[in-house]
């Protein structure tokens, strides 16, 4: 298991959390996809510490866990940065020139898709249709969407997180 | 909850649902104006709930707060023109209004009576007088079935659901259908599945129905994995009532108590609709325990996707609602004898269910009386790219293309010519000029290389290169592939990687042979949807636009200028006047001259980004 240079930090709080949404919908039929969606809620990502908390509370085996969180690219096993950038390549944005807006961000933060900037302030990657397609091309900064994107906008709005 | 509350509450709401209904001239009864704003995931984009507040505070400020009534719904389909406001009795539609709007809107037209013109979508003003936006060229040629509600009912408020309508198919044939006759009607309608492969639905529904077990389920496919399009979402979003009541009723018909929404985590404000409207269906007894007191149980839970797009294939969904990796099993079995948790499952998309309500109160015949005979009704697409009308549209079956992307979508922007439309998604292909007037349903796209899918449309004009779409959606799809077979594991990878060779001008004539080879190994024997359809957006793009693959591996060119790896920009001696702006903007540093002096870029350095091609003010930098 690749594991991130960050040492893991979580609290008595959240793991209290966790353990008190896993003993709730531990016997919902299919649980685990669920319960890991909220632990990433909760931890900002999957650290291996997390995993085991979940495969020891719900009595499955530490690969059941980490078999499904590889598999679905919503789940960070790694920390992102405070800034999480992604920009969607979906076709309608692709269409309208959204790796050009990919690259002018690459340029402007000095780093790749997939990469966190040194002082975590910054991470960026790329999705697959925010359903906001009307506004493509389009990009998040954490939750906030930002549409009708143009090169020589990048800056501006990176800016506003500075 | 019993038919009499039910018709009450009709009764009571419909009125105010009517209000906006028809954009007529008629004050709304209660003698107030109502602001309705759309509070769909584009609008939302664009600040619309920031302006609601800015009218609540204006309003306010004026002591006029008790004059309007201010609704939020769902999405109209033209969320590029967002954030979209309309104010009634006048039906009045507003685009991209903005926070400093607010204040005149209230004064000149809440008050004052006169609406902003300026501020109003251009296409319903004709001379001095408004017209409907249904008269515009955008919806003139539409039929809402599906996005009947959207963007008019407040999708948070069940009694305006009600108010439609709603609920009354789900009491129908609980009290007046036995569950075979249920799904006659389903059959005699013709409806076919809209998650793409148009299966018939009511076919489906009865192959599940006669399976015996202690527990049966009905599940909806939410995960809309085509990227660039969003007709699910808006449905959700809008109108998410009409998708539990149909659930119920495929429940009944096939003797299931139980339902399951698999939606994608990226759309959240569907899944906060979804929650709250099965919260308040709960609550009016509209789910759960014995429904309009008929002995039918029912009830729903939300599953949220963890973005894997082969998700969206039926029997890797069912086993990422079991919690498991999403990865697809061979059928048979079918679901219909063993899905979710091996018990028989009905699964259906999203918009399939939202036709299912209308069906039962309208009947078979009226469904059918739309679209074409093969496929009956509309079908809602998601038009992108480059058409100056993006947006959400459901047309008749039967429409052409054409007439989609030119009398809707307003055509191409920029005086550019057209070059391709792509239906299907990642399983689709390119439809090339000549095919434009084909009529659009099932099988005729199916036979012009392409497929319905589940409806994304994107235009792409001379400035898009198809080798490089074809790219695209290779690199989609090796990203994606679950990798339990080799044929789609391995063979996309390799599909791939020749696609990259052709684009960076290393492509060889045997290529395209090797392609195609390749191409129907993968077809055959590649396990799931996913691969099987893989090879299409390749063969399609090779059948029609075969001249652009032999230009880049013949010529080492590629025309529409995408191609970097093709691309050199260069600097006209003749044209240059040394104005410097170019080498001073350059990323890299490769363009070298000195003041008046014509410049040069170094080939070697420059990284093709094309920032000195669109700022030389003398036309002196040429791409090719
Ligand atoms: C790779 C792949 C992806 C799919 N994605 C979706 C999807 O996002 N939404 C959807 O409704 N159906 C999708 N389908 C089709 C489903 O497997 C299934 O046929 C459909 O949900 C059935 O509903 P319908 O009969 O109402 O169309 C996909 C199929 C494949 C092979
Ligand atoms: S065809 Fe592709 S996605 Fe489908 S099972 Fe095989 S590897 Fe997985
Ligand atoms: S911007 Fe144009 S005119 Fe100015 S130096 Fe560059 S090439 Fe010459
Ligand atoms: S294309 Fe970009 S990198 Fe190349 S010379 Fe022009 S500005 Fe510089
Ligand atoms: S393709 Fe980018 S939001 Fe849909
Ligand atoms: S979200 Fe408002 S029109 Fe689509």
């Amino acid at each position: 298991m690749s594991k991130s240079s960050i040492a893991f930090s979580g609290t008595k709080d959240q793991e209290k959390q966790l353990k008190s949404f896993i003993s709730a919908h531990k016997s919902d039929p299919g649980p685990l996809i669920m319960i890991m969606q909220e632990a990433q809620k909760i931890y900002g990502y999957l650290p291996e510490e997390v995993q085991r908390i979940i495969s020891k509370e719900l009595n499955i085996p530490m690969e059941k866990v980490y078999e499904v969180a590889t598999f679905y690219a919503q789940f960070n096993l790694v920390p992102r940065g405070k800034y999480h950038i992604s920009v969607c390549l979906g076709t309608a944005c692709y269409v309208k020139g959204s790796g050009k807006i990919l690259e002018a961000i690459e340029q402007q933060l000095k780093i790749k898709n997939g990469e966190c900037t040194a002082d975590r302030k910054f991470s960026l990657d790329s999705c697959r249709c925010l359903g906001a397609c009307g506004l493509a091309p389009v990009m998040k900064v954490n939750e906030e969407v930002y549409g009708k994107l143009t090169p020589d906008m990048v800056p501006k709005i990176l800016a506003e997180f500075k | 909850m019993t038919i009499e509350k039910l018709n009450q509450i009709k009764e009571k709401f419909a009125p105010i649902v009517e209000q906006r209904l028809h954009e007529n001239i008629h004050p709304c009864k209660d003698g107030k104006r109502i602001i309705s704003l759309c509070a769909g995931t584009g609008c939302q984009s664009s600040k619309s709930l920031v302006i609601k507040d800015k009218f609540i505070e204006v309003l306010k400020d004026r002591k006029a707060l008790d004059k309007v009534t201010i609704v939020t719904t769902g999405c109209h389909g033209l969320c590029a023109l967002g954030p979209i406001m309309q104010v009634y009795p006048e039906g009045i539609f507003y685009t991209g209004v903005k926070p400093e709007d607010v204040e005149r809107i209230v004064d000149e037209h809440i008050l004052g009576g006169n609406p902003v013109k300026d501020l109003v979508y251009s296409e319903t003003i004709k001379g001095d007088k408004f017209v409907s936006v249904e008269d515009t060229n955008f919806f003139k040629k539409q039929k809402r079935i599906a996005l009947q509600n959207c963007g008019i009912i407040d999708p948070e408020k069940i009694d305006e659901y009600i108010g439609t309508g709603g609920y009354q198919a789900l009491y129908k044939v609980l009290t007046s259908m036995d569950p075979d006759s249920v799904i006659k009607e389903v059959l005699d309608s013709g409806l076919r599945g809209r998650g793409g492969a148009g299966f018939p639905t009511g076919k489906k529904w009865a192959l599940a129905r006669p399976n015996k077990a202690d527990q049966k389920y009905v599940a909806c496919n939410a995960d809309e994995g085509d990227p660039g399009a969003f007709m699910d979402r808006s449905i959700l979003e809008g109108d998410p009532h009409c998708i539990l009541e149909a659930m119920a009723i495929a429940g009944y018909s096939i003797d299931a108590t139980k339902g399951f929404i698999y939606v994608r985590a990226e759309y959240p404000i569907a899944v906060d609709r979804l929650n709250i409207a099965i919260a308040q269906a709960r609550e009016y007894g509209l789910l759960g325990k014995n429904i309009f007191g008929t002995g039918f149980d029912f009830d729903i839970e939300l599953r949220l996707g963890a973005g894997a797009f082969v998700c969206g294939e039926e029997t890797a969904l069912m086993a990422s609602i079991e919690g498991k990796r999403g990865e697809p099993h061979a059928r048979p079995p079918f679901p219909a004898l063993k899905g979710l948790f091996d018990k028989p499952t009905v699964l259906n998309n999203v918009e399939t269910y939202a036709n299912i309500p209308k069906i039962i109160n309208n009947g078979a015949k009226w469904f059918k009386s739309m679209g074409t005979p093969t496929s009956p009704g509309t079908k809602v697409f998601a038009l992108g790219g480059k058409v100056h009308n993006v947006g959400l549209v459901e047309v008749p079956m039967g429409i052409t293309l054409r007439e989609v992307i030119e009398d809707i979508g307003g055509g191409i922007p920029g005086g550019k010519k057209f070059k391709a439309a792509q239906t299907g998604g990642p399983s689709g292909g390119c439809i090339s000029a000549e095919n434009l007037d084909v009529k659009i349903d099932y099988d005729n796209l199916t036979k012009i290389g392409s497929m319905m899918g589940s409806g994304g449309l994107i235009v792409m004009d001379e400035t898009d290169c198809m080798v490089d779409i074809a790219k695209f959606y290779m690199t989609f799809i090796a990203e994606e592939s679950c990798g339990k077979c080799t044929p789609c594991r391995i063979g996309t990878k390799r599909m791939l990687e020749t696609l990259e060779r052709i684009t960076e001008g290393k492509g060889e004539e045997k290529d395209l042979v090797e392609l195609e080879e390749l191409a129907g190994y993968i077809k055959d024997n590649a396990l799931c949807g996913l691969g099987q359809t893989a090879p299409n957006p390749i063969l399609s793009t090779m059948k029609n636009f075969r001249k652009e693959y032999i230009e880049h591996i013949k010529e080492k060119k590629c025309s529409a200028g995408v191609c970097k790896k093709l691309l050199q920009y260069k600097i006209d001696a003749d044209k240059c006047k040394g104005c410097t702006l170019c080498a001073r903007n350059c990323p890299v540093n490769c363009i070298t001259g000195t003041l008046k002096m014509p410049h040069v870029i170094d080939q070697s350095k420059c990284i093709k980004c094309g920032t000195c091609f669109t700022n030389c003010k003398f036309g002196a930098i040429t791409k090719g």
